[in-house]
């Protein structure tokens, strides 16, 4: 049972990081019906760019305390990522909004491919090391171990999320979100400008997205090019679980996917006789966003899709 | 026209349907519509917007699944479950949003229409790699069934030209020449005179007359009161997905309970 | 003065031989600068049949399959296994049946791996039937990366696949006695095996070329284009949509699994890394710069962007020795960005691809 409980938690801990990358894809999916490819680029810009800052952090002020180290660090990071993001919307999405679906999914892949060779070779070919910046001494909860850097994914998406659910809700920009998502063309004459709320919501998901790359640095202490790809994917079928475009179902099918990732890895060598290893973990996602296309495609909490008329 | 020959003959009734209903949740947008189209005949079917018109055309073309309802087309029992088998059985439509195969030409839009009246090994992909003989000479068949439609509807000299490049007014007949290339026992029309201006109008009636005169039985959907009245043989009016009124355009016209739907105008919408 | 020549049907035949002589000859030019080039030409033609296939699921019928690689891998795999050691040497009960080891012939490769591809087509397309445009492509990039995945973690408990080390020691091609893996020795002359299998290629890529066209041109391809352009009304125009989507996805998936045998027996050699998510992306990029749909632009837009980095590859560095100075960009890394920006120039300024519209 205390093993199970641990499973759950690393799965919360996985969970919480799918939930926030998967918030961008909702929330522009939602807008535009665009899958934004450049969002698991985005993650991985936001990873290296932290720890560029934290390198550098560590260099200039050997005495400085980890957790400043970080809260700079991602304080460089977030601004980066979204100003990275309104470009890659303003340039290469935008001109193509009212071309046939193809051609800006096409227009995304090509930019991930540039993004991620773009970061190959600044930041060079191998995997580099993010430091401990938090105390590692597990802390216990209940029977099971959380590392101080786990608790901090957990708190942090979670004072994010909560922020982001009650920006939509209660401020006026969520309000607008919520109007532009709902209908583009109805909301301008409302005196709402959709380019500038695109922009914004891409920005905001893009500051999610660097927040996350960074937790997934710290989490597994290692940064690397390619490593925005894989959970960018997996952030976008938990926003497929969750109901694409619905904010609160992009949290809860982040959530959901980490623990049948983690209960999926720890398990199905049992389940399999040995067949399929833990090595297989990377396909459940797939599977996931196979099964949920195929036999609910509007996914736990219903879609929340723009009126293209 | 090519291929009139295996028309039902004047007056058995092509399309009956009774008890005709569908709900969208808690929005009854068919109740009870019964109707009955006879060979040959123009029939109109119209009412104010949002009456239930189009969502009627979608459940007799397979477009949305009816929760009751009996069909009898040209005497069979029909069962407008899947969209493809509905051309199969004899019913081909246009759309009030013309949808048209843009990238391909206008003969092939209407090459297209005669997909399901072709069939055979010859003519799938054995045939079409082999360059079979047998092949060869279907493909001939087809195009040129589908030239004789271009100019029945008079657009013949468009052919080599991609549909989207035609003028509004030729793309409607574009879609009427490929719902003939089907050999429809019924035609079902969307609004086809939606958008047109009066000289398009009179064109698209004389045609809708010839198809007629050749023996076609056409249902029609339409907001220009003055096209429905010059060209129906039978019109029926809905109102709340409810049947209001049916019979002779002339009667219609006249019924209060029609009058007061349209809440006294007679511009049409 | 330009030189104007009247398009009759004579002409155009002595168009086709001159090109034909041209393509025969080039690899004997090629080889003046080595293999590598003449090499060059055979992946070429490998990726213009590849594209080819895609071009009917993407470009005729408008799906976008984003794990195309899944049907090259099969076919390579499927030749790798029933010509060389390697399950041989896994299993006592081939060993006691092929006493002399596992050999397939072309004639029975070609197309069991044509049809073993189609299968696999058929397969991915069932589940993707009604999906629209983005999903579909994220669930085939998925399928194409669980295959990658199994390929590459089928050598436990049951040693299938030999995991990421790959089969190797494949049989090369064999026709009339004459093994493509030596060069041929004809008196007067000498062909390089390189340029034996860029011959086959080559009629394999014809093959390919003119049965595309004719699909085209037919009802399956009117078929193809009708779903692309708008299904709905296809249906109603009585098109079965769901069969044909299916036959889009088996015939693409049919030419890629051709190719991967090939490319097997051309490389003796097969591993995971071969059949990366990247290698599906560059296919599309393919398709896509040649014009979705127009088989002589995906051929050239296949060849160009095979062509082009390979060429960079090898005159990359010393070419940015001598101007720069040193290598700063490493050829892999110039091979991604160009296709990159080449699929988002391409969608931004001529989406129908750089040939342009079928007709004005």
């Amino acid at each position: 049972m205390d093993i199970f409980f641990q499973q759950i938690l690393n799965g919360l801990v996985l969970g919480s990081v799918y939930a926030l990358v998967a918030l961008g894809y909702t929330m522009v999916y939602g807008i535009l019906q665009l899958i934004n490819f450049t969002h698991g680029e985005v993650l991985m810009i936001g990873a290296m760019v932290s720890m560029t800052m934290v390198m550098l952090l560590q260099s200039l002020f050997p005495e400085l305390h980890g957790v400043w180290i970080m809260i700079m660090a991602v304080a460089v990071a977030i601004p980066v990522c979204m100003v990275l993001s309104a470009t890659i919307e303003r340039v290469a999405y935008r001109p193509l909004r009212n071309a046939p679906r193809l051609a800006p999914l096409i227009t995304a892949i090509g930019l991930a491919i540039v993004l991620q060779t773009l970061a190959m070779m600044i930041w060079g070919p191998n995997p580099k090391v993010f430091p401990d910046l938090l105390p590692t001494t597990p802390i216990e909860i209940g029977g099971a171990f959380l590392a101080p850097k786990q608790l901090l994914i957990l708190v942090v998406s979670a004072v994010l999320m909560t922020g982001l659910i009650i920006l939509i809700q209660t401020t006026s920009l969520g309000r607008s979100m919520r109007a532009v998502s709902e209908n583009p063309k109805i909301a301008l004459l409302m005196g709402i400008n959709p380019d500038r709320i695109i922009a914004i919501t891409f920005m905001i998901g893009a500051a999610l997205a660097a927040v996350a790359g960074m937790l997934v640095a710290m989490n597994y202490n290692i940064v690397h090019f390619t490593m925005g790809f894989i959970p960018g994917l997996k952030a976008f079928t938990a926003a497929v679980l969750g109901g694409i475009g619905n904010v609160p179902g992009a949290v809860l099918g982040g959530l959901l996917l980490g623990i049948i990732e983690s209960l999926g890895a720890g398990y199905v060598g049992d389940l399999t006789g040995g067949f399929l290893g833990s090595h297989y973990q990377d396909i459940f996602a797939f599977a996931v966003l196979i099964l949920v296309l195929l036999f609910r495609p509007s996914g736990l909490l219903g879609e929340r899709v723009a009126d293209r008329a | 026209m090519p291929d009139a020959a295996s028309l039902p003959p004047e007056g058995t009734p092509i399309l009956k349907a009774f008890g005709v209903s569908k709900r969208f949740g808690g929005l009854t947008a068919l109740d009870d519509v019964a109707i009955s189209i006879d060979a040959g005949q123009i029939y109109g079917l119209i009412g104010p917007n949002g009456a239930g018109k189009t969502t009627f055309f979608n459940v007799i073309t397979g477009l949305y699944t009816p929760d009751g309802g009996v069909f009898l087309l040209n005497g069979q029992a029909y069962s407008p479950s899947t969209v493809h088998r509905v051309a199969e059985a004899g019913i081909a439509r246009t759309f009030q949003n013309i949808r048209l195969f843009a990238e391909m030409t206008a003969l092939e839009n209407v090459m297209v229409g005669r997909h399901v009246r072709t069939h055979g090994l010859h003519a799938g992909v054995i045939g079409a790699v082999l360059r079979t003989a047998a092949f060869k000479a279907s493909e001939a068949a087809i195009k040129d069934h589908a030239m004789q439609l271009l100019q029945y509807v008079g657009i013949d000299r468009y052919a080599q030209s991609l549909a989207r490049t035609l003028s509004y007014g030729d793309q409607r007949r574009l879609e009427i020449a490929r719902a003939l290339a089907t050999e429809p026992v019924l035609l079902a029309l969307d609004e086809p005179a939606a958008g047109m201006n009066a000289t398009e109008k009179n064109g698209l009636r004389d045609l809708l007359r010839k198809i007629q005169a050749d023996g076609k039985t056409i249902l029609l959907i339409e907001h220009d009161v003055k096209l429905v009245m010059g060209l129906c043989d039978r019109v029926t009016v809905l109102d709340y997905g409810k049947v209001i009124a049916q019979g002779l355009p002339a009667a219609v016209q006249s019924d209060p309970a029609v009058v007061e739907a349209y809440l006294g105008t007679q511009a049409h919408a | 003065m330009s030189l104007q020549l009247p398009w009759t049907r004579k002409n155009a035949w002595i168009g086709v031989a001159l090109l034909a002589l041209a393509l025969l000859l080039l690899p004997f030019v090629a080889g003046l600068f080595g293999n590598a080039w003449i090499r060059i030409l055979a992946f070429a033609m490998l990726y213009v049949m590849l594209a080819l296939g895609l071009n009917i699921v993407v470009g005729y019928a408008g799906l976008l399959d984003l794990g195309y690689v899944a049907f090259y891998a099969v076919g390579a795999y499927m030749y790798a296994l029933l010509a060389s050691p390697h399950l041989f040497e896994q299993f006592e009960w081939i060993r006691q049946t092929f006493p002399d080891g596992l050999h397939s012939s072309i004639w029975m490769v070609i197309p069991l791996s044509a049809a073993l591809a189609a299968v696999f087509g058929v397969l991915l397309g069932f589940p993707v039937l009604r999906l629209r445009g983005d999903y579909l492509a994220i669930v085939t990039l998925g399928f194409g990366e669980i295959i990658r995945i199994f390929l590459n973690n089928l050598n436990a408990p049951i040693n299938f696949t030999n995991g990421p080390q790959g089969i190797s020691k494949i049989d090369p091609v064999q026709i009339g006695g004459i093994s493509f893996g030596r060069s041929l020795d004809l008196g007067f002359i000498t062909i390089p095996s390189v340029q034996l299998y860029y011959y086959l290629f080559l009629v394999l890529t014809v093959v390919v070329i003119v049965v595309s066209v004719r699909l085209q041109d037919s009802r399956v391809g009117r078929a193809w284009m009708a779903i692309r352009e708008d299904e709905i009304a296809a249906k109603a125009m009585g098109i079965h949509t769901r069969n044909v989507k299916l036959l889009a996805f088996a015939m693409g998936a049919s030419f890629g699994g051709v190719s991967g045998a090939m490319f097997a027996a051309f490389q003796g050699f097969v591993s995971p890394e071969s059949f990366v998510l990247m290698e599906s992306i560059v296919i599309v990029a393919m398709v896509v710069l040649g014009g979705m749909g127009n088989v002589a632009g995906v051929v050239l837009g296949a060849v160009l962007l095979y062509a082009i980095p390979e060429v960079l590859r090898l005159i990359a560095k010393p070419l940015q020795m001598a101007i720069i100075g040193d290598e700063v960009i490493a050829p892999e890394a110039l091979r991604m960005l160009l296709f990159g920006l080449a699929m988002v120039l391409i969608m931004l300024y001529r989406p129908h691809g750089f040939i342009g519209r079928r007709h004005a």
